[in-house]
């Protein structure tokens, strides 16, 4: 089985992240870039997946240069090999721009089954598998708490606000799965050491067949207008518990009309 | 004035809150209305919808809608989108209505803005990112502007109208058949409200200590009608189912109240909280970041605090 899993480094979430003041983007420089943890689940189903019916795991990560940091964890982490979406004509694309970029390179690279997070802690617009099916005609098989592969069937448990729908369909597929479907393994030092040796393929815009004119910043379909560090909440009223404390708070939550 | 689309999330034939806060928000925008799409459509949620505002229901009821995943109510929506030419389209931006957007955008060649908190002149959207650190506003300037809006922005106000209903025939592509739900697993949760749509959330963390600690937890939350939530180290420690949990990876809620005991509040929590309206602290450690941004907070052992405020609650009400 051909598995692809998609991967996106993000900057740090326990670290200040900002947009850039001059083309109002994603300031990648001002914080650390890290695996979208999230996605970290996906190479683990991904592994879990090549090691019950075998195959190949590819990573897929499309960012700048620096993301081959990024790849190299997931190749760490037991990916065979992996292709690094990198151009310059790439930046700013928005989720529509992204979504096409990201399905032109699946195409280039074919696969029976592409793995996602469940979404990024950057963007966080939890669109990205669900435009990749509608792009690809393949099969939505997202949100999953639970993957299993039987031949050319899929199944997975699709969580939901009620509990979860069992979806079924056939490879090849899209799948983004949830935090938590799994443990990700940490790398090994053997895994560490492989993972410098293992192939990673550039592919640029002309060589995914990507028309320039849907992507980066200037062609997206939707604009950042301004934006502002949000402003501090006003002070509040902190108490020392002694032995009141629970009355205390049940004072407030009257004045404020919530009892 | 012309029309916006509002896509109705409903479960078991309910229209959610969610989309009477749609409704309100469309009004001061333009003309609302409303899209059903999938079975369980009735005179009870018509009757809801139009007291809310929707001037047209267009309803999609065909049985395979709710059949596949997402894509049927995308193409339901493109489909309107193509005949209508509404002014902007609007969806929750709860897990599946994101998706559901994400889909029409791509259909209708259309700019999308996530997880939007309001919206204003001209469908420029606020959204709160970095973990509520950053307000952005931004528009989409192709196609025409989908946007999935945060449960709770905005409140929900009546204002009745025509609920003039319109039938939708869909003939659904064969892509849009790919991904069949042979069943529907429901989940006992008992009587609370669910947690990205409840007007007041009690959330639990690492001072909890233990599962079985949680049931005053839950004891508070009963007592206010609120959902349960937890921060990371509860779920990761198993002490709280994980759909539960509040933060940067978890669920994003913004209700009117949110009460957290126990729980320090790393900037991963803080992302799934901050744009609540009023939050209470509850923590034994007065050097806890939430205290920073706590409306009301007490420093002390949650074991006695909490207790005695469901109590203090009890007797008031």
């Amino acid at each position: 089985m051909n598995i692809v899993v998609c991967v996106k480094q993000v900057p740090d979430t326990a670290t200040e992240r900002k947009l850039r003041s001059d083309d109002k983007t994603l300031d990648r420089d001002a914080a650390d870039g890290v695996v979208n943890e999230l996605d970290e689940y996906a190479v683990e189903e991904a592994l879990r997946l090549k090691e019950a019916h075998g195959g190949e795991v590819t990573v897929l990560s499309m960012g700048p240069a620096k993301a081959t940091e990024t790849i190299r964890k997931a190749l760490a982490m037991g990916a065979d090999k992996a292709v690094h979406l990198h151009d310059d004509a790439l930046h700013g694309s928005d989720a529509l721009g992204t979504s096409y970029a990201v399905s032109q390179a699946l195409k280039k690279i074919g696969f029976d089954l592409v793995i996602l997070g469940s979404e990024s802690t950057d963007a966080r617009t939890g669109m990205l598998a669900a435009m990749l099916a509608e792009r690809l005609g393949a099969p939505q098989l997202t949100l999953a708490g639970k993957v299993e592969v039987e031949g050319t069937a899929i199944r997975v448990e699709r969580i939901t606000d009620y509990g979860y729908d069992k979806v079924e369909a056939s490879l090849p597929a899209v799948v983004s799965v949830v935090e938590k479907i799994n443990e990700p393994r940490y790398p090994s030092f053997k895994g560490i050491m492989a993972a410098k040796k293992k192939p990673v393929e550039t592919l640029g815009v002309v060589d995914a067949e990507i028309a320039a004119d849907q992507v980066g910043l200037a062609n997206a379909w939707s604009e950042v207008v301004d934006f502002a560090a949000a402003p501090p909440r006003a002070a509040g009223t902190v108490i020392k518990d002694e032995g009141d404390g629970g009355a205390k708070a049940a004072e407030f939550l009257a004045s404020k009309k919530f009892v | 004035m012309s029309e916006i689309l509002v896509l109705v999330e409903h479960v078991d034939g309910d229209v959610k809150k969610v989309t009477l806060e749609l409704l309100t928000l469309a009004r001061s925008l333009g003309t609302p209305a409303a899209v059903w799409a999938g079975p369980g459509y009735s005179d009870a949620a018509k009757a809801r919808l139009a007291e809310y505002g929707a001037e047209k229901i267009y309803v999609a009821a065909a049985d395979e809608i709710g059949d596949y995943v997402v894509a049927p109510k995308a193409e339901v929506l493109a489909h309107l989108v193509a005949e209508r030419s509404p002014a902007a389209v609007f969806v929750a931006a709860t897990g599946e209505g994101k998706e559901i957007a994400g889909r029409l955008a791509v259909k209708t060649d259309s700019g999308v803005i996530s997880d939007a908190v309001g919206v204003g002149e001209g469908f420029v959207a606020e959204q709160s990112i970095f973990g509520g650190g950053v307000n952005v506003h931004s528009r989409v300037t192709k196609g025409t502007p989908i946007i999935t809006v945060r449960p709770n922005s905005t409140a929900p106000v009546a204002a009745a109208a025509a609920g003039a209903e319109e039938k939708v025939e869909v003939a659904l592509s064969d892509a849009a058949r790919a991904a069949k739900i042979v069943e529907r697993v429901v989940q006992e949760k008992g009587a609370r409200p669910e947690l990205t749509e409840a007007a007041i959330v009690v959330s639990g963390g690492r001072g909890v200590g233990s599962g079985e600690n949680f049931s005053i937890i839950e004891k508070l939350a009963d007592t206010l009608g609120a959902a349960v939530g937890a921060s990371r180290a509860a779920t990761d420690a198993g002490w709280y189912p994980h759909q539960f949990q509040v933060g940067q990876t978890g669920k994003t809620v913004s209700p009117q109240l949110y009460i957290a005991a126990g729980i320090s509040g790393a900037i991963q929590h803080r992302a799934g909280m901050q744009t609540s309206k009023t939050i209470v602290v509850i923590n034994k450690d007065a050097e806890a970041p939430l205290f920073e941004i706590a409306d009301f907070g007490v420093v002390g052992d949650l074991f006695q605090v909490v207790p005695q405020l469901t109590e203090e609650i009890e007797k008031r009400k």
